[in-house]
């Protein structure tokens, strides 16, 4: 039974990396489809009415949204390789948890860093660098937020780390310097193939940023 | 079964719906009432992240957000009724709804109830068109979970059962109509009159006394304060 994959995506999108980080960890062929935000294809706007946004993994057909549904849909698919959950609940919970808390923070305090200026960057700076204690801690001396394997929390985390330097250099401020220990971990999954591999280029997004910032009149 | 103990809100729609699921599994816990203004030792030791209600401590592990507890729970009592569907992509749908509950949904219809004039009619505006996309979903459909309550059914409490009674709290109407959402209107009732439920909502009087309130202290301290 061949099985139809299609992923509607951006390159630079931290969530868009993450299924593309999961489909990699699972050996899954799949169609890539690069999006054009400002003239969105037919396909995503039918495949994604209600957010209309990306990722989209298109599944013999079937859509599903929204990047940390997608990876765990996947887990639960493809069940033979890789699993990217742990398999006990409370541990699954956990990773859960985590993986939320990444959603909740990181995204908005991140896009205020390079879409505003003055104190209300300087606020989301300091918002961004607690957010990424808090997980530094909790990663505390493990290798991964998994434990000894990459799993779910640390694909929900890992593609922000393409974003670190135009975070880094629109807010003025390194992220090695408060928290080397999540840097470190950062370099350790950028080892594995499916992250090197489905990371954008940190100089890529930047001039993604720049460009956006041009076309909107963001300074 | 184990220890299983619930630290939350009796006016929380959050704490109710954790409530509600290990009700659904038949499972016993012991409910700790937390005073949000002044939050417990062990909340705070459990949810150092949040500090946030609800909370379950299954033999003393802590799970928080309720929308991962429903589904801890779901995947530790397998064998009560199911809270998720078991095909991966029911699954994953279930879930998608769920979040465009919480992370739309209950935003705008909170902001609607607690806004003012121009402000007031914008909030509600978005909060009606994004009922209307509920209301397609839930077309055809007894509840969101098919012919029993589901994940989507347990996260929706607040628009079924709570919005209703803030709403009047606050003199906010025309939200949720039969008009524009007629499938909505229905499921509201049928939710509501489901004996399940019944047992398992705040006291509507409560609920209301509570949200008024809210409104007293939020005119004394500041025009942006909520509850």
């Amino acid at each position: 039974m061949a099985d139809e994959l299609i992923l509607l995506d951006v390159h630079v999108s931290m969530f868009g990396m993450r299924v593309r980080v999961a489909l990699a960890e699972k050996g899954i062929e799949y169609e890539y489809r690069e999006e054009n935000l400002a003239n969105k294809s037919p396909l995503l706007l039918e495949m994604n009415p209600v957010h209309k946004k990306i990722p989209v993994l298109i599944h013999n057909g079937k859509p599903i949204s929204e990047s940390l549904i997608i990876v765990q849909y996947i887990d639960e698919v493809w069940t033979g390789k890789s699993p990217l959950l742990p398999s006990d609940p409370y541990q699954r919970a956990h990773a859960r948890f985590w993986a939320d808390f990444v959603d909740k923070k990181i995204f908005d305090a991140g896009r205020r860093i390079w879409t505003r200026k003055g104190e209300e960057q300087e606020a989301a700076t300091k918002e961004l660098i607690d957010a990424l204690k808090l997980l530094e801690g909790e990663l505390g001396e493990k290798a991964y937020f998994g434990g000894d394997k990459f799993g779910f929390v640390d694909m929900a985390l890992i593609t922000f780390y393409s974003w670190f330097y135009t975070y880094e250099t629109c807010g003025n401020f390194s992220v090695e310097e408060h928290c080397p220990k999540l840097v470190a971990w950062a370099k350790r999954c950028m080892e594995r193939e499916s992250v090197s591999k489905s990371l954008a280029d940190p100089k890529t997004v930047y001039e993604f940023v720049l460009m956006l910032k041009k076309k909107y009149g963001i300074e | 079964m184990g220890d299983v103990k619930v630290l939350g809100f009796w006016a929380s729609p959050f704490s109710g719906r954790v409530e509600m699921a290990l009700k659904l599994k038949g499972v016993e816990y012991e409910y700790i009432e937390e005073d949000l203004s002044n939050k417990s030792p062990l909340l705070l030791k459990y949810n150092p992240v949040h500090k946030k209600v609800p909370l379950l401590l299954h033999n003393a592990k802590p799970v928080a957000e309720s929308l991962v507890i429903l589904e801890y729970i779901d995947e530790t009592w397998p064998e009560g009724p199911p809270i998720l569907p078991k095909d991966p992509y029911e699954r994953s749908k279930a879930r998608f709804w769920a979040r465009f509950v919480e992370d739309k949904c209950m935003p705008a219809m909170w902001k609607a109830c607690w806004s003012r004039g121009e402000e007031q009619e914008k909030t509600k505006e978005e909060a009606v068109e994004l009922l209307r996309i509920l209301d397609s979903e839930i077309k055809g459909k007894k509840f969101f979970g098919g012919d029993n309550i589901g994940l989507v059914d347990i996260t929706a409490n607040f628009i079924a059962y709570w919005f209703g009674i803030v709403a009047q709290v606050v003199g906010l109407d025309e939200v949720i109509t039969k008009e524009t959402h007629p499938n909505l209107c229905k499921w509201i009732e049928e939710y509501n009159n489901c004996s399940f439920v019944k047992e398992n909502v705040p006291v509507k009087d409560k609920l209301a006394e509570k949200f008024k309130e809210g409104i007293q202290a939020a005119a004394k301290s500041s025009p942006d304060s909520a509850s």
